[in-house]
């Protein structure tokens, strides 16, 4: 059964960016409700399509250059993406609606709706596509749309650079990703998931030059789910708005690296060298993630790390060769990291936007739902029997305690940390005195964030059971069911717990004072001073031999003494432009004609 | 007759204002005149996927010289007549106010277009060159005559350049032209083609001639080293001088290749594709550096496509029918993006009198419209998918890194590739840090009255991109137009 269906679930929010951008821009209130409208149809055949056994898409045709080259304009509707597709377009959806309350009063909301719109369908797309070509295309629309939002308050000078920063540092992951797309492509001649899956043979006999594919095409990952070494953009982009941060910066686009590599995972499993390195990245990322975290006073950044930190499980699962726990945990990540990214939101607003978390204390007591819904996150992000991160997490640490013990004991530490640095964060925000006026001010949020808040609050709660998430993924093979792994996690979590609250009970001012962390490892510092000392010095070096030799020296000489024009004309005495143009035409027709004609 | 209408309808249109018709209204009915009529040509007329020329009409001129002044159109050339339509009618609708001699101004304009309209038409050696000439003296003219800031250097400068090209280009046309046997001589395009599959024009003649049209065709496409011309002329010329000679006429020099070198010499070129190679590289790599170093927004732009003239010629250089595909969309592309930016450009320069990146900065909050258009317009030239540009870099870069790719290193082809795709990085760099400080960042207070670009722009720029998101999601519409030409240039091997 061939179906346009799908199709709609893409072009809802597409047509609604566009009738925003071209028709309503100045009738604010009318393009939230067209975004919020076209998200909600978008989910709804969504769940028609995730109903839908054995559902076919329509396809059209990019380029159709065969045999050589052939992009389908098409879907895969398997039941990876049909997951994704709900997650998406239903995370997306509370979003939406939750933007209604906190952007109320922003004068760009048009603006932003359309964005948010034009977000949700690259995104979808990039769930939808069956090739790599098309999905590079969706690839980088969801960059430019994060790039969009980020910048929003483009008159601030952070957030300008931030949006920058993130486009840029995405660009260079996309320049491996598409080297590796190119790659692929040769050897198996085709950038169709099926048809490459078919024709693997033609590249695996090449072992040296799939490891070096599959890795290029990891770099796309890298950029977009912000692994270390390209992470510095995410923390950057918490300059966003706060329910950009928890759609695209913790639930979705950041995700899709994720998705990406599980996508191909028949490709990257056939190369062991390359998932070595992947699992390594990914730990790598988990543990210097966590460890900034701990030092960090702004509440966002300290929930943009710890995605970092989660996101680096995620890509560790996959380098383990598991895309079953990677998407797992990507499944629960979405609900309760957008859950603690809006209850921060509601806390920010409800404080005149103060988002460090030494000017805020004992806000339990006045935001109720808020609290204990961010507690919902909270302990579902430190993996807290029986909040569903815990199993997740579980199976992440599992599978590396089959596969790889150091990895084991990383993520075991990794765990340890994020229990240290949210409690810590709960415990300095929620509890204690507060600390400033806007904190003892502070009032709950309207109802319209708080309603996401509590619809979070229950997937966050309880998508780790097997007879929720078996509904919607693919569960990772049964490991032994040993006491060994979940004990130690348990541990490792109670410890991190036990920790935070003996350090930061009553404490007015942080105890701790780690530069090292606080400062990000001054990777910032080091990438700026990398990025001025080549290709800017590079780029001087070039204009400069550009100017003064290529321009001034060689060529414009060689044209005048070698042609003698100048001369010519001084000869001639007609030292204005008309004259020569006309004298020039003249010349030429003169010149074809004896040549030719004499 | 058709094309007939569209060549000489600018054409006339320029000799009627510069015989007093009111210069405005006329030029832009005879730009819509031309617009619709290409359109026509396009949806309607002609007739895709068959080889050869369509809708040809020819006049003779000399009997004894087998010279006669042909047009028609096949896919390629059809795609040149869009483009150069669609970018004078914007080109016409961005000319504000002319301080003096308006009619002349435009009737400058209109002769760009008539002429780049005339040669990409044109079936014949002879026409095709004397067309692109009566379009080139105008450009010298509108630069030297109506530019800003060191506007006579910056029109010497592009004079003498392009009449070195141009003469070099004269010089290679009739070698080649003297290089078929006597008999088979003609000016005629098919004729050539056919002495050409008959192998006719010898491997060691086709060498040199390549060259030299390589060097002559190349100088009025900023080929590297022959580039410097580009950014002063167009930082110093009016916006819809610009607009027309980058989006459309230099573009003539890239048609030319794919009409007259790639076709008739392939053994030439094949000998001097690692030149070729070598001196893109140049474009992409060195001149993208250059350009991530300007301080002015016009010299940024005026570099940047510079720069981006070397994927076309990277997509010509791969000898494969996907890359070279893939330099047709290109041209295209880039065309529709960069007349675009210059038009805004100029708009802005209109009202600030400056176009020093650091003297600008918030324009965004007071020209949004400036602000989404350059913005759609800046993200389309760096190759962002959705639009036509992207579509055609992908073309050319998996053209190019499929010639001759073995599983055990990388050729030529394929570090090309790779360098042109890290240049894709390095026109991100430029381009983004270019709109952050003039578009984003705190409004200046000397900045804050300025009005927004007019309403009525909102349908050349509306127009413009709405063309290149067609082809940037359905490609496939252009390239069933322009691979027929080309697959028959790669079968006959």
């Amino acid at each position: 059964m061939s179906s346009a269906l799908p199709w709609y679930i893409l072009l809802l929010p597409f047509l609604a960016a566009v009738v925003i951008v071209l028709f309503t821009k100045s009738y604010r209130g009318l393009s939230s409700f067209i975004s919020v409208a076209a998200v909600l149809g978008s989910f709804a055949f969504s769940c028609l399509v995730f109903a839908t056994p054995n559902i076919r898409s329509l396809e059209l045709t990019w380029i159709d250059l065969r045999p050589v080259l052939y992009v389908p304009l098409g879907f895969v509707l398997d039941d990876l993406s049909k997951t994704m597709l709900v997650l998406v377009s239903g995370i997306g959806a509370l979003i939406h609606i939750y933007s209604l309350g906190y952007m109320r009063d922003d004068a760009g909301k048009s603006r932003y709706f359309a964005s948010l719109s034009f977000f949700m369908f690259s995104m979808l797309g990039i769930v939808l596509a069956n090739n790599f070509v098309m999905m590079f295309i969706f690839w980088e629309l969801v960059g430019v749309s994060s790039y969009l939002l980020i910048g929003h308050w483009f008159e601030r000078e952070t957030a300008a650079e931030a949006a920058k920063k993130a486009f840029l540092t995405n660009r260079l992951g996309d320049f491996g990703f598409m080297l590796g797309i190119l790659m692929a492509w040769t050897a198996t001649g085709s950038v169709v998931f099926t048809d490459m899956e078919q024709q693997l043979a033609r590249i695996t006999s090449y072992p040296g030059y799939l490891t070096v594919a599959v890795l290029l095409i990891f770099c796309g990952a890298v950029g977009k789910s912000a692994q270390f070494p390209l992470h510095v953009w995410l923390p950057d982009a918490m300059e966003g708005p706060t329910p950009i941060s928890a759609l695209i910066h913790a639930a979705t686009m950041v995700a899709a690296g994720v998705y990406m590599l599980v996508r191909v995972s028949f490709l990257i499993q056939a190369a062991p060298v390359a998932l070595t390195v992947i699992a390594w990245i990914g730990t790598i990322t988990a543990v210097l993630a966590a460890l900034i975290a701990t030092q960090q006073n702004d509440i966002k950044r300290i929930l943009a790390y710890s995605t970092l930190s989660q996101l680096g499980y995620m890509v560790m699962a996959v380098g383990l060769a598991s895309g079953e726990a990677a998407m797992f945990h990507l499944f629960t990540h979405a609900f309760f990291k957008a859950l603690l990214f809006l209850g921060a939101g509601s806390i920010i607003v409800m404080l005149h936007h103060e988002q460090n978390i030494w000017k805020m204390g004992g806000l339990a007591g006045r935001l109720g739902i808020t609290f204990l819904t961010f507690m919902v996150g909270t302990l579902a992000l430190i993996g807290f029997p029986p909040f569903s991160g815990f199993f997740s997490k579980d199976a992440i640490l599992a599978l590396a305690h089959e596969k790889d013990p150091a990895i084991f004991w990383l993520a075991l530490f990794t765990a340890f940390l994020t229990a240290f640095y949210m409690v810590r964060l709960v415990v300095v925000v929620f509890f204690g005195k507060p600390r400033s006026d806007s904190a003892r001010a502070g009032r709950e949020a309207p109802w319209v964030m708080i309603g996401p808040l509590i619809v979070l609050a229950l997937p966050a709660f309880a998508a780790g059971f097997d007879f929720v998430a078996e509904f919607f993924v693919k569960m990772p093979d049964e490991h032994e069911a040993g006491w060994f792994v979940p004990g130690l996690a348990l541990a490792a979590t109670l410890l991190g717990v036990f920790f935070a609250v003996i350090l930061y009970r009553k404490r007015e001012q942080d105890p701790l004072d780690l530069a090292l962390f606080r400062k990000r490892f001054y990777f910032d510092e080091f990438y700026g001073f990398l990025i001025s000392a080549t290709q800017g010095l590079l780029a001087a070096i070039a204009a400069f031999l550009d100017r003064w030799i290529l321009d001034a020296g060689l060529v414009r000489g060689l044209s005048t003494t070698t042609w003698g024009v100048g001369s010519l004309l001084r000869l001639l005495q007609v030292g204005n432009l008309q004259a020569y143009s006309f004298l020039f035409g003249l010349g030429i027709v003169g010149l074809i004609y004896f040549t030719l004609f004499g | 007759m058709m094309l007939l209408f569209i060549v000489f309808a600018p054409i006339v249109a320029a000799l009627a204002i510069l015989l007093g018709a009111p210069a405005r209204r006329t030029a832009l009915w005879a730009a819509v005149f031309t617009l619709a009529a290409t359109f026509l040509l396009y949806f309607f007329a002609f007739e895709v996927g068959q080889r050869g020329f369509q809708y040809v009409w020819s006049y003779p001129i000399s009997a004894d010289w087998r010279l006669n002044f042909t047009l028609g159109v096949d896919g390629l050339s059809l795609v040149m007549l869009l483009l150069t339509a669609l970018v004078t009618f914007a080109a016409i609708w961005f000319t504000g106010e002319i301080a003096h001699h308006p009619n002349a101004f435009y009737a400058c304009l209109l002769l760009i277009a008539g002429g780049a309209l005339g040669a990409f038409a044109s079936l014949d050696l002879f026409f095709f060159y004397a067309f692109h000439e009566l379009a080139l003296i105008p450009t010298f003219l509108l630069i030297g005559i109506w530019g800003s800031g060191n506007r006579s250097a910056a029109a010497w400068k592009i004079t003498i350049y392009l009449a070195t090209g141009s003469f070099i280009l004269l010089l290679g046309l009739i070698m080649l032209y003297r290089s078929v046997p006597e008999a088979a001589r003609s000016f005629d395009f098919r004729a050539l083609q056919k002495a050409a599959s008959l192998g006719l024009i010898p491997a060691e003649a086709q060498g040199n001639i390549f060259l030299i049209l390589l060097i002559g065709f190349g100088i009025l496409v900023s080929l590297f080293p022959f580039h410097t011309w580009a950014p002063e002329a167009y930082a110093a010329a009016p916006a819809p001088a610009a607009m027309l000679h980058a989006g459309v006429l230099k573009k003539f020099g890239l048609y030319g290749l794919l009409r007259v070198a790639v076709p008739l010499l392939p053994e030439g070129a094949q000998q001097w594709s690692t030149l070729l190679i070598v001196l893109l590289l140049g474009n992409i790599i060195w001149i993208g550096l250059v350009t991530i170093a300007q301080k002015r927004l016009d010299w940024m732009l005026g570099y940047s496509s510079v720069m981006h003239m070397g994927y076309i010629f990277l997509g010509i250089a791969s000898g494969t029918l996907l890359g070279t595909s893939g330099a047709a969309v290109l041209i295209f592309a880039h065309g529709i993006s960069i007349a675009l930016l210059f038009g805004i450009a100029g708009e802005i320069r209109q009202r600030t009198g400056t176009l020093l990146l650091e003297d600008l900065g918030g324009l965004g909050k007071v020209m949004p419209r400036a602000g989404l258009a350059f913005g759609l317009a800046a993200f389309a030239s760096i190759g962002l998918p959705g639009f036509a540009n992207f579509t055609g870099e992908v073309m050319v870069l998996f053209g190019a890194f499929r010639n001759g790719a073995d599983p055990y290193g990388f050729h030529i082809f394929q570090i090309a590739t790779v360098l042109a795709l890290w240049g894709v990085v390095i026109s991100a760099v430029y381009m983004l840090r270019a709109y952050r400080s003039v578009f984003m960042g705190a409004v200046r207070e000397s900045w804050s009255g300025l009005t927004d670009l007019p309403r009525s722009l909102r349908l050349p720029i509306g127009l413009l991109l709405a063309m290149s998101i067609w082809f940037g999601f359905f490609p496939q519409s252009f390239v069933r137009l322009v691979t027929p030409t080309f697959k028959s240039y790669f079968t006959r091997k």
